[in-house]
């Protein structure tokens, strides 16, 4: 099970690698939503400092949400959805395989690429940590909740917007942690609180979302 | 050939969109047996199959493997499971052989090279040619290939022979036989004759639509605004 497990992160990494491109349009997406910012508001540093955090997470959300929407829809289009099903494992285990592959192609990218962000926008030194972490724990969180609404808009016709509107209000819980540690951290408080509240949403969210994507698989495919 | 049936299905109903497309359909399969299933377009052949893969619920009725219902060892049950749906399921970006490495490794059978599997479909010479330049009769024989690539008892074929030449259907009579006398069984649905040993025969035919009006008969004037309104 472990092996067949492996198996499938392997399986999405090489896809993602021989169809090419994913990691990095999250990733030109990300910086450029967040170097629109500069321009928009001014360069002024004190500005920028202030609504760095939000920027930063709010475009890393938005990068994660234009990726969800092939997670399961190429597989369906092509019938392998039906032999993903087939395994010899529960479907909700090969929904969490996928949502792993999914955060080591976009989830992990925007993480790294985050302190260079933050750089552009100002960021006080003693926030860079928060953001990291913030964003190690929120991602993956991120890559579950919105394999939720890909499983849910899998069989729609053009579902990537029903997909942002069922996705989108759920991202809110991770986004005010998310921000709220940076902001604390630049501030110099302590981010524990909201360093343990983020690792609950993921550890929630672990259970959970495979089963519920799952379930939804199930009624598509059905 | 009077071995217990492995797969049994009793009794079998389908629901699609609030129609029912077919009752009462009872399936058994002991080793070595193939089964064909057979019936207009729309009799629900591909349903059957899918019921029976486990990737449909049915409506009624019950489908076991090993005398258990299939429900209660599906992980069982699917590795000894083959279906080869009517979409062929295969990565375009990937080539002939990876696509057959991956089926083999999430299967867990690493031994069995993906080479000779194509070879016995024909198509030894394109296992590095990525499957986005093949045409529609090579995808299917790649797509057929992944039988031979993991064991299964039990291999559901939904219109294999879609796209195949004369002797892509040759090939795939002799590699059903060969499964059949290692005492594998076989479903496949399809109008066309399969080379090789002959099977059971399962036709599909619409349940009986006078159940619909006998409800109607007591009250007639239900009965006539209903057709009017339709």
């Amino acid at each position: 099970m472990t092996h067949t497990f492996l198996m499938l992160i392997r399986r999405d990494l090489l896809l993602a690698h021989r169809q090419g491109g994913a990691s990095l349009l999250a990733i030109a997406f990300f910086v450029l939503v967040v170097s629109l910012f500069p321009l928009g508001v001014g360069p002024a540093p004190e500005m920028l400092e202030r609504i760095a955090a939000g920027t930063i997470w709010v475009a890393a959300l938005l990068s994660v949400l234009l990726s969800l929407d092939r997670m399961f829809q190429a597989d369906l289009e092509d019938g392998s959805l039906d032999q993903l099903a087939l395994l010899p494992i529960p479907l909700s285990l090969v929904v969490l395989a996928k949502a792993i592959a999914h955060w080591l192609t976009t989830g992990l990218p925007l993480t790294l690429t985050a302190p260079l962000l933050g750089l552009l926008m100002q960021l006080s030194p003693d926030a860079y940590g928060a953001l990291l972490i913030g964003m190690l724990l929120g991602t993956p969180t991120l890559s579950l909740i919105g394999a939720i609404g890909a499983a849910l808009t899998v069989g729609v016709r053009r579902g990537g917007v029903l997909l942002t509107l069922i996705v989108t209000p759920l991202y809110i819980p991770v986004l005010i942690f998310g921000v709220s540690a940076v902001e604390a951290a630049a501030q110099g408080f302590s981010t524990t609180a909201h360093v343990l509240f983020l690792s609950a949403m993921l550890s929630g969210t672990i259970v959970i979302a495979p089963i519920a994507a799952a379930w939804s698989l199930k009624l598509a495919l059905d | 050939m009077a071995e217990d049936p492995l797969l049994e299905g009793r009794s079998l109903a389908a629901l699609r969109g609030e129609r029912l497309i077919f009752t009462g359909i009872d399936v058994t399969l002991a080793p070595g047996e193939l089964l064909k299933l057979v019936g207009r377009n729309g009799a629900g052949k591909s349903t059957l199959m899918r019921m029976i893969a486990g990737l449909v619920t049915p409506f009624a009725g019950q489908v076991t493997w090993r005398g258990n219902p299939v429900g209660d060892d599906r992980d069982g049950f699917c590795a000894e499971m083959i279906y080869a749906g009517h979409q062929d399921g295969l990565k375009t970006a990937l080539t002939a052989a990876e696509n057959l490495a991956l089926f083999g490794r999430l299967r867990g059978a690493e031994s069995r090279s993906a080479d000779h599997a194509l070879a016995a479909f024909g198509i030894g010479d394109l296992s590095d040619l990525p499957v986005r330049f093949m045409s529609a009769g090579q995808r299917r024989r790649v797509s057929l290939a992944r039988l031979l690539v993991a064991p299964a008892r039990l291999w559901l074929l939904d219109e294999p022979l879609t796209a195949l030449d004369t002797g892509a259907i040759e090939q795939l009579g002799a590699v059903v036989d060969a499964h059949r006398t290692d005492g594998g069984m076989v479903i496949a649905a399809t109008h066309a004759d399969l080379p090789g040993r002959p099977g059971k025969v399962l036709e599909i035919v619409p349940p009986d639509p006078f159940d619909d009006d006998d409800a109607f008969e007591d009250e007639p004037d239900a009965s006539d605004g209903l057709e009017a309104g339709a």
